[in-house]
């Protein structure tokens, strides 16, 4: 068999894969970006030593415990507290100011991951005194991940890396006031946490469920293709009231998307976008 | 062979490398040139670096563009940079790959899959590895290779670690790869 036919085998294999799972679990990954989910499937592959996207597939559907390495897999949780600070330096000039002007509030962060980011609102809103008005929802389809985000406990080496990304916000404190170093983790503080909710929600197929006032997403809709980015965008639209704002990732844009035309930019150098009254 | 697109890879000392590369290309230029630099962040982005320096429009790629011919794409600092089949990009952060993000071999392996014997890569000085397995993609595809001479390359391990994963490589020095992607566009012509 030559090169091109085994790239064709390669991606029928990709296919089937992704409707064995789908068929078999339920999640489905079938409009993720396709070198996306052939990257991290191969990456499987590779490190379990297996001989082809088959032998995965048929682990797959035998073994739930494949599926749970395989969710890991395709949600990418790489991620940092402050991580791009003008977002979060954005936050603070622009969107806290709005959010003031609502007697409580509700922000979902779609995508939190192991939490890191959840923590880095929660700081930025007790500085800014709008801890105890907001309820805070923190979503992933990954039940491991927001395990890890209830806990609040991180290593310690990454903890000089967000120091300065918390400098470069604009902080108003010194980071260390916000966790405990033991050993080598980081426990930040639980009061932080209080008003979270930790829930385990599937952006492909679960519905809103907040009418919200900020929706926090970042590098979550660059593992979607047009279709599903679209479709995502529509149920945040649905979900944030006339006026709610919405971030994305700061490569992440909505002028390819279908909803383009209800938003609009309120900062120029993150992506930060108002619903438009009246959509 | 129709060339449909050029990729380009490159690490230390390709910001140098690059300006005499990319240096007066003519807007027939009729294909894309989609580049991964391994540099530090920098906030200018790239179009800065290279403004003046030939006809072309310089931009960093965005999440689910569309590919236009005739445009130079950079990958954007911190993000991995790939193609998909309807001619868009799509960025990724996952993990660093042979310590890169952006990673050549995400970028030279995607589009080895969209433009098979259309693709033509490059790579050039760097002090890495990363872009050999991409390389290798892309001859077994169909594409062409062409490597910087490693002897004039101010960081040769990233010639020399790809000249091993291909046979059918092209060895030429940097003022000969311009022309040679010149040449190319008055063929498109």
């Amino acid at each position: 068999m030559n090169e091109k036919e085994l790239l064709e085998i390669e991606n029928i294999e990709l296919k089937l894969l992704s409707e064995a799972i789908y068929l078999r679990y339920g999640y489905d990954f079938k409009d993720y970006t396709k070198s996306h989910l052939k990257r991290r499937v191969l990456r499987r592959v590779k490190l379990d030593d297996l001989k082809n996207i088959t032998q995965l597939t048929e682990r797959l559907l035998y073994d739930r415990n494949a599926l749970e390495q395989i969710l890991l897999d395709l949600s990418i949780n790489v991620t940092e507290m402050f991580r791009f600070p003008q977002f979060f330096k954005d936050l603070r000039e622009n969107v806290i100011p709005i959010l003031k002007t609502y007697p409580s509030v509700n922000i979902w962060h779609a995508g939190c991951s192991t939490g890191e980011e959840v923590i880095s609102m929660a700081i930025l809103l007790k500085e800014e005194g709008l801890l105890n008005r907001v309820n805070i929802y923190a979503t992933d389809i990954n039940k491991k991940v927001l395990e890890i985000a209830k806990e609040g406990i991180y290593p310690i080496e990454e903890v000089k890396k967000w120091t300065k990304n918390y400098q470069n916000t604009g902080g108003k404190k010194s980071f260390s006031d916000y966790y405990v170093a033991k050993y080598d983790h980081a426990i930040f503080d639980q009061d932080l946490l209080k008003n979270v909710t930790f829930l385990e929600h599937n952006l492909v197929i679960d519905k809103t469920f907040i009418d919200a006032n900020l929706i926090i997403c970042r590098n979550v809709l660059i593992y979607f293709n047009k279709k599903l980015q679209n479709q995502v965008l529509e149920l945040f639209e649905e979900s944030l009231i006339p006026g709610g704002l919405v971030g994305i990732g700061s490569k992440e844009n909505l002028r390819f998307t279908s909803v383009n035309e209800n938003f609009e930019s309120i900062t120029a150098a993150s992506k930060i976008y108002k619903k438009k009254i009246g959509c | 062979m129709k060339h449909k697109a050029i990729v380009i890879g490159t690490s230390a000392g390709g910001v140098e490398a690059l300006k005499i590369v990319l240096k007066d290309l003519e807007t027939n230029i009729e294909f894309p040139i989609i580049i991964v630099i391994h540099i530090k962040e920098r906030t200018d982005g790239f179009s800065n670096i290279y403004k003046g320096l030939n006809k072309l429009t310089i931009k960093e790629a965005e999440d689910k563009e569309d590919i236009k011919n005739g445009v130079i794409y950079f990958a954007p600092s911190n993000y991995h940079l790939s193609i998909e089949d309807d001619y868009t990009f799509s960025l990724s952060v996952e993990e660093k790959i042979n310590y890169s993000r952006p990673s050549i071999d995400v970028l030279f392996e995607s589009a080895a899959e969209v433009y098979m014997d259309g693709l033509l890569g490059i790579i050039l000085t760097g002090a890495n590895s990363d872009g050999a397995l991409g390389f290798e993609k892309i001859e077994k595809l169909g594409g062409e290779c062409i490597v910087q001479d490693p002897e004039e390359a101010y960081f040769d391990v990233m010639p020399l670690s790809t000249l091993k994963c291909v046979s059918t490589c092209k060895i030429m020095n940097l003022n000969l790869i311009n022309r040679y992607i010149k040449e190319l566009g008055g063929k498109n012509l």
